[in-house]
Order: C-alpha cells, then sequence, then structure tokens
C-alpha cells in the first residue's frame, strides 16, 4: 500500500494545484482515503496535513472509509425525489440494516446517497457497483438485493453472532 | 494527419464528405449510447448488435450520444430508412437486422405510438416530441459518434474556427457575440460579449479560459449530454473565445459524477491536438491555446465561478466577493473567462451564421434556443431544445405530452435548487430569462421539473432547503445558518409539528438569507420556499392548521388503508410488507395495522386491484 501510494505521488509534481487530482487517484486505487495516505499526500506537497484534510472533507466524493464489496448509491436528485427516491434509499437503510453512508459490519455491503447522476428520466434511480438500475420502485429493492446474494436477516445475523463471541 | 492550414481542414473535410457520400445507401444501425440510454441497457444492446453484425461486415454500427428521448431509450435510427425504433432490447437485436436492416420492413412493435391519436410513427422528425423543437445546438448529436473528429467535420465542424482566426479581429468577433445577444446559459443570464470585452480590455500577460461543466443542478443534464455527444463544438467555442480574448490556457471542469462526459472531451482534445486545432500555430495562424480537464469532487457550490476557480487551484471551493470580477482577476489572479458548456457550444453557431441570423431567434432580452431537461411527473421526458419565448404550456403539453395517469398538473419547478415553482395559471408565460425571474424563479441551467397533484409543495420546499443546507460552503452565517433554520421549520412543518406563524417566520429567514450572502447560492436559496408560500400558501396551511398533507406525501400525516370493497384478499400485500403490518385471512379483506405501518408504499404498489388508498 505504502509503496503504491508513493509511486502514485511521484508522478505529480509537488504543486497544490495537483491536490484534488491526486486525492481523486488516491481514492480510485485504494477505495478511500486514509488518514496515512492524507499525511502522505501532505507530506509530498509541502502543505500541513489539515489542509489536506480540510479539502478532502470539502467534497462530497472523497470517502474515509472502504466501499463495501457491494456498493450502492441512491440517487435523490430532484426527479428522483419527485418519483419516490427517498423511499428507495428507506428501502435499502432498512434491508441492509445501515444508515446511508455506512458498511455492514461484515463489509459486504455499503450504502450512499447522491445529489443526482442526470439520469433523470429513469428517475428514481440506485446505482449499484457502477450498474443503473432505472425506475426503482419500494418492491424492488428487496429483488436487486436478493439478486446479488442478500440473504434477508440471515448475514447481518451471524455477523451479529461473531462480533458478540470477540467482545 | 496535422492541418497547416484552413485549406488543408477544408480539403479534408471534401474528404470525409465525400467519402460520406459513397456511403450513402450505407445500411447503418445508429444506437445512442449516452447516459440515459446506457440506464435503459443501451450498453447490452450494442453488445448485440457488435456481435451480429461481425458476421455481416457491410453493415455499420454508430454509437452517438443523446439524441434527447431518453424516456424511450434505448433508441435506434436504422440507415438509409431512418426508421426511429424505441425501447430496444437485446434480445429484438437478430429481428432488427434480418427485418429492417437486410429486407426493409419496418417491425411495428418498436415504433413509436403517439398516444393522442394511437398511431405507429416511422420517423423521429414526426414525433410529436421532436416536431416543435428547434435543435439548433444540440441536433448534431444524433449525427456524431463522439469519438470521431471526422463526424464533426461533416456537420461542418471547425468552420466557423477559420472563419474567426482568418477572416475576423478579435474586435470583431465580440462585437458579433455582443450583436448576437448570447447571455450565459449556465443559470446568470450575464451578457456573453460583455464578459469576453472585459476580459480581452484587462491587461495581462497570461489569460485563461474555463468551461464550466460543474452542472450540479439535480434534474439538468444538457451539459452533460452535449460533453458526451458533441465535444469538439464546446472545443470548437472556447478556442474561438479564447482568441478573442487573448488567452492561451483553457480548462474545463467537469463534474466527477459525469465519467463519460470526462472520456468524450479527453479524447475530443487529444484529436484536436493531433490536427493542429489545438496547441501551438493553430492551423497555421500563430495563435497558441490548450485546453487541460480538471475533475470535479462533487461539491455543489463548484460551480459557481469563484468557486469553481479555487477547487482548479487545489483549495476548497469557497466563493469569495466579487468586488475585483474574475475577468480582471480570477484564476491564479489572472482574467478569466468562465462561461458554460451550452453557451459555449453557441459560440461557433452564431460565428457561423452571423449575429443577426442568430438573434431573430428567442425574444426581446433572450436570444437563441435553449435546451431544458424536462423530467418528473411527464409522459415525455428528455432533453429539449426550443426558441426562448416558448410558452411553458407548448412545453408542458406539446413536447411533454402531458402528465401521465390522468393525473392534474400543479407546478413546474425550474432553475435548480435555487429555483423556484411556477403554478399552472402561469401557465401562458414566455420562457425566457426575464420572465423566469419576474415569475419569482429563475433560468437556471434549464431544469424543468413538472409536478402534478401528487407533489406535495412543502415537501418540495423541504427538499430543495436540505440540499442546499448541505451544499452551502458555511463561508456566509446568513447562509449556513438560514438554510439550516428553514430547513428545521419546513421538517417541522411536514411531520405535523408547525405552528401559527411559521410562514411568517420562513419568509423572514428567507429575506435575511438572501440579503446577507455573498454568493448566488445563499442569494437564490429562499427561492424555493418563498416562491410556493407564494403560490401554494394553501398546502402550508393544511399543514400547519389541519395536521394534512393535501398530496399524501408527508409520511407523519398520512395513512394507508385498505379499501374493504376493492379488496381481493389475494395476500400480496402482505407478503411483502417488510414489517409485516398486515393482517388478513384468504376471503377476508386485510387491514394495516397502522401502529406498525413504515409508509413505505409497497403495499399500494403491489395491490393489484388499486385497493390501498392514501390519505
Amino acid at each position: 500500500m505504502a509503496e503504491e501510494l508513493q509511486e502514485l505521488l511521484a508522478s505529480y509534481s509537488a504543486s497544490r494545484r495537483f491536490l484534488l487530482r491526486i486525492l481523486q487517484t488516491v481514492q480510485q486505487k485504494m477505495g478511500y482515503i486514509s488518514e496515512e495516505a492524507m499525511v502522505e499526500v501532505a507530506h509530498h506537497l509541502d502543505i500541513s496535513p489539515v489542509e489536506v484534510y480540510g479539502v478532502a472533507t470539502f467534497y462530497n466524493q472523497f470517502r474515509f472509509i472502504p466501499y463495501g464489496k457491494h456498493h450502492i448509491v441512491a440517487c435523490l436528485g430532484t426527479a428522483c425525489h419527485a418519483m419516490g427516491g427517498q423511499l428507495i434509499l428507506d428501502g435499502f437503510e432498512r434491508e441492509l440494516e445501515i444508515k446511508a453512508g455506512g458498511i455492514t459490519p461484515n463489509h459486504e455491503w455499503s450504502l450512499d446517497r447522491v445529489g443526482c447522476i442526470g439520469c433523470c428520466t429513469k428517475a428514481p434511480v440506485v446505482v449499484v457497483n457502477d450498474i443503473i438500475h432505472p425506475k426503482m420502485t419500494p418492491f424492488r429493492v428487496e429483488e436487486v438485493l436478493a439478486g446479488l446474494g442478500l440473504e434477508k436477516g440471515k448475514g447481518e445475523e451471524e455477523v451479529e453472532a461473531g462480533e458478540g463471541e470477540s467482545q | 494527419m496535422y492541418l497547416k492550414g484552413p485549406d488543408e481542414l477544408e480539403r479534408l473535410r471534401k474528404q470525409v464528405i465525400e467519402g460520406k457520400k459513397a456511403e450513402e445507401g450505407q445500411k447503418r444501425v445508429v444506437l445512442c449510447t449516452g447516459t440515459g440510454c446506457r440506464g435503459a441497457g443501451a450498453l447490452e444492446v450494442s453488445e448485440a448488435f457488435q456481435k451480429e453484425l461481425d458476421r455481416s461486415s457491410d453493415i455499420e454500427l454508430k454509437r452517438t450520444c443523446c439524441h434527447g428521448f431518453c424516456e424511450r431509450g434505448p433508441i435506434t435510427v436504422i440507415e438509409p430508412m431512418g426508421v426511429f425504433y424505441q425501447m430496444v432490447s437485446p434480445e429484438q437485436v437478430s429481428q432488427i437486422i434480418a427485418e429492417t436492416v437486410k429486407k426493409g420492413e419496418v417491425i411495428e412493435d418498436l415504433l413509436y405510438k403517439d398516444p393522442k391519436t394511437g398511431e405507429n410513427i416511422r420517423y423521429e422528425k414526426d414525433i410529436p416530441f421532436y416536431m416543435r423543437q428547434m435543435r439548433l445546438v444540440f441536433g448534431h448529436n444524433r449525427l456524431i459518434d463522439p469519438t470521431r473528429i471526422e463526424d464533426y467535420l461533416a456537420t461542418g465542424g471547425y468552420k466557423a474556427l477559420t472563419k474567426a482566426l482568418f477572416g475576423m479581429s478579435p474586435e470583431q468577433i465580440i462585437e458579433e457575440v455582443k450583436r448576437s445577444g448570447l447571455r450565459g446559459r449556465g443559470g446568470g443570464g450575464f451578457p456573453a460579449g460583455r464578459k469576453w470585452e472585459n476580459c480581452r480590455r484587462a491587461g495581462a500577460d497570461v489569460k485563461y479560459v474555463i468551461c464550466n461543466c460543474d452542472e450540479g443542478d439535480p434534474g439538468a443534464y444538457m451539459d452533460r449530454s452535449l460533453m458526451e455527444g458533441n465535444p469538439h463544438r464546446v472545443l470548437e467555442g472556447m478556442i474561438i473565445g479564447a482568441y478573442a480574448i487573448g488567452a492561451s490556457e483553457g480548462y474545463v471542469y467537469v463534474r466527477n459524477e459525469y465519467p463519460l462526459a470526462v472520456q468524450n472531451v479527453g479524447i475530443a482534445i487529444k484529436q484536436a491536438e493531433k490536427m493542429g486545432l489545438l496547441g501551438e500555430n493553430i492551423l497555421g495562424s500563430g495563435f497558441k491555446f490548450t485546453i487541460s480537464i480538471n475533475r470535479g469532487g462533487g461539491a455543489f457550490v463548484a460551480g459557481e465561478s469563484t468557486a469553481l476557480m479555487a477547487s482548479i487551484e487545489g483549495q476548497v471551493a469557497e466563493p469569495r466577493a466579487k468586488h475585483i470580477h474574475t475577468v480582471e482577476s480570477g484564476l491564479w489572479e489572472r482574467p478569466t473567462n468562465l462561461n458554460n458548456v451550452e453557451t459555449w457550444a453557441n459560440v461557433p453557431v452564431i460565428i457561423e451564421r452571423g449575429a443577426d441570423s442568430y438573434s431573430n431567434i428567442g425574444t426581446e432580452g433572450s436570444k437563441g434556443t435553449k435546451i431544458f431537461s424536462l423530467v418528473g411527473k411527464i409522459n415525455n421526458t428528455g432533453l429539449i431544445e426550443v426558441p426562448m419565448g416558448m410558452t411553458l404550456r407548448e412545453i408542458v403539453h406539446d413536447i411533454g405530452g402531458g402528465i401521465p395517469g390522468g393525473k392534474k398538473f400543479k407546478a413546474v419547478q425550474t432553475g435548480g435548487p435555487s429555483g423556484g415553482c411556477i403554478p399552472e395559471a402561469l401557465m401562458e408565460l414566455p420562457v425566457d430569462f426575464d420572465e423566469l425571474t419576474k415569475a419569482g424563479s429563475m433560468m437556471g441551467s434549464g431544469g424543468m421539473i413538472v409536478m402534478d397533484e401528487s407533489t406535495c409543495m412543502v415537501d418540495v420546499a423541504k427538499y430543495f432547503t436540505n440540499f442546499l443546507r448541505d451544499e452551502s460552503c458555511g463561508k456566509c452565517t446568513s447562509c449556513r445558518e438560514g438554510t439550516l433554520r428553514m430547513y428545521e421549520v419546513l421538517d417541522d412543518i411536514t411531520k405535523g409539528k408547525g405552528r401559527e406563524g411559521d410562514i411568517e417566520l420562513l419568509e423572514e429567514l428567507g429575506w435575511v438569507t438572501a440579503e446577507a450572502s455573498l454568493c448566488g447560492l445563499g442569494q437564490t436559496a429562499p427561492n424555493p420556499v418563498l416562491s410556493t408560500i407564494h403560490y401554494f400558501r394553501d398546502e402550508y396551511e393544511a399543514h400547519i392548521r389541519d395536521k394534512k398533507c393535501p398530496a399524501g406525501v408527508c409520511r407523519d400525516l398520512i395513512t394507508y388503508d385498505i379499501d374493504t370493497e376493492l379488496c381481493i384478499a389475494c395476500g400480496k400485500c402482505k407478503k411483502e410488507c417488510p414489517v409485516e403490518a398486515i393482517t388478513g385471512e384468504k376471503k377476508v379483506p386485510h387491514e394495516i395495522d397502522q401502529d406498525k405501518c413504515i409508509r413505505c408504499g409497497t403495499c399500494m404498489e403491489v395491490c393489484p386491484e388499486d385497493a390501498v388508498k392514501v390519505q
């Protein structure tokens, strides 16, 4: 990981203007921005780590926890909202038992919301593992998850039991 | 091929056009693979076509981007007949090849059926959705594979650039753009020519031009579709602008959520560089100009010009006060001219047609056409391009085909999150910059979200206020706290906790937020609240006084009930209810336990008899 990061940093000259691009590449390669990565980026650009932290937390794009194996993004743009997008997000939150921005304890599923992906004519939409699912309905939430192997109730219980043992 | 001068460009264009003429009668499948159609499965359809066509070498597959009628995607046009097929699925591909492409027979089931007359329509131009449009800027999308610069040249691409570089002085170009009446399409509506002139006058060794493709307004996607579908036109506009202003470097700032736009404009820049249309000594004119791409980071406020420039510099995207305009001191404190994608795409049209011809289109104060994204509760959703001044009624009813499900039209929301809602009573409003502002809304980047009787206007106001609260950068107290406080009041109202005086409180908060904030985000943030109060005050009052949501949306104020007369006791709702709130035996009408019900709407969706009612 550290080596990969150094290699990546070496391909950018140490100019502040590349900060966003570097963070974007880090996230693309690593899946999220870790604290160590922020410190390294700051070192490379010769700025304070808090500057990097400030920029990274300002932009919605950046994540500070990894994605789940399956990543779900519910669109809540205007068209999606008008067509019932909130009900869809609620459905995913309910079925996965996590909130938007969260990840399941077994790291299988992560959930996010987005302002608009510009697919408004197909509202409401969700993006599951980069594939757009058009015209979602509350009922189809379960279908989508089952299609990816979520067994309702079962997976979470096992994880919870596992956590219980380790405590 | 590196083009050393305009004559070489014309020679190449001639070759390309002759090549296309020789191909006349060529069997070709034109498939839209823009983001909208991709959402409907266009890539799978493309794959299916490719597989079929690998076997027959005389048929060509051409992948374009957005044709506009995204509702009906994936869209396919079969040439040379020109037959327009809609909602094509991979399973239908072999039939299309066998019957239409090879034998010229039309498959009736794939044609667009006019819902009013019930007739099948064969050609794109005869479909009501397209008939009333004027596709000056957007129309070429359907002819162009955005990864092929030749396709752009065949439509007359880079002709305007030659005219500008070799036939006009920078001052003449600016004069032409000023006379055309072009106003910024990103929302502000500032006259583009005046902006260019001010930037040209600013003295500096280095100047920049920027293309703003940080299309953050939810519900609007015309910039994305232009960038994906016809990137060279945007580049051509930028090069002409840079020449007129005297800029040597350009930036395209694209929203992070638009990967295909980034990819296509990247390809286009490389092609233009290779041909000598970008870089040192463009077409032998001595003019030097380069363009690079920056990807946004998913911050709505970065669409504001000063914030966007801060973002390119690698800073937090916070707007700054504009006592000194960006045309004098912008990116890295150098004179910078920023325009939006659609504005740049209009420039080649103006230069080629001339300002007089261009300014014949539109209204007194708003010239040319505007692309709108028509979405929400409307039959024909998609991107439309119409002359400025078309009435809302024509747009919603004639092009949009009215409201689905026989429901009643309530309002159309324009201008993105900072826009407003325009009610039925104003349907004859001619849509242009000034009329929309007068109606308490604004043009914004051109989103039009249609709402029907089942849309709650308080909920809409809450939605936008929440969005703006989220996206406020936090620099100005009035915006940071004002949007939060308005959201809290609205949230209370939608939850049945509204109190007398809340409406007046919202109006006061709105006024302060607008007056005391620095940038456009805060100044216009109260629009959704104030315009819905203005036109739909009765809905607010129903929430506050009667604790009722007339549209049946606000979950704390509604109940789902099963009509025992209609219920056939099929058990579907009982089975699908995620919280087991529904009870009932076979042949006995079912019932919903209101204490358990989470109002997710699943029962209403699965009921085959429409027996579930919301109140």
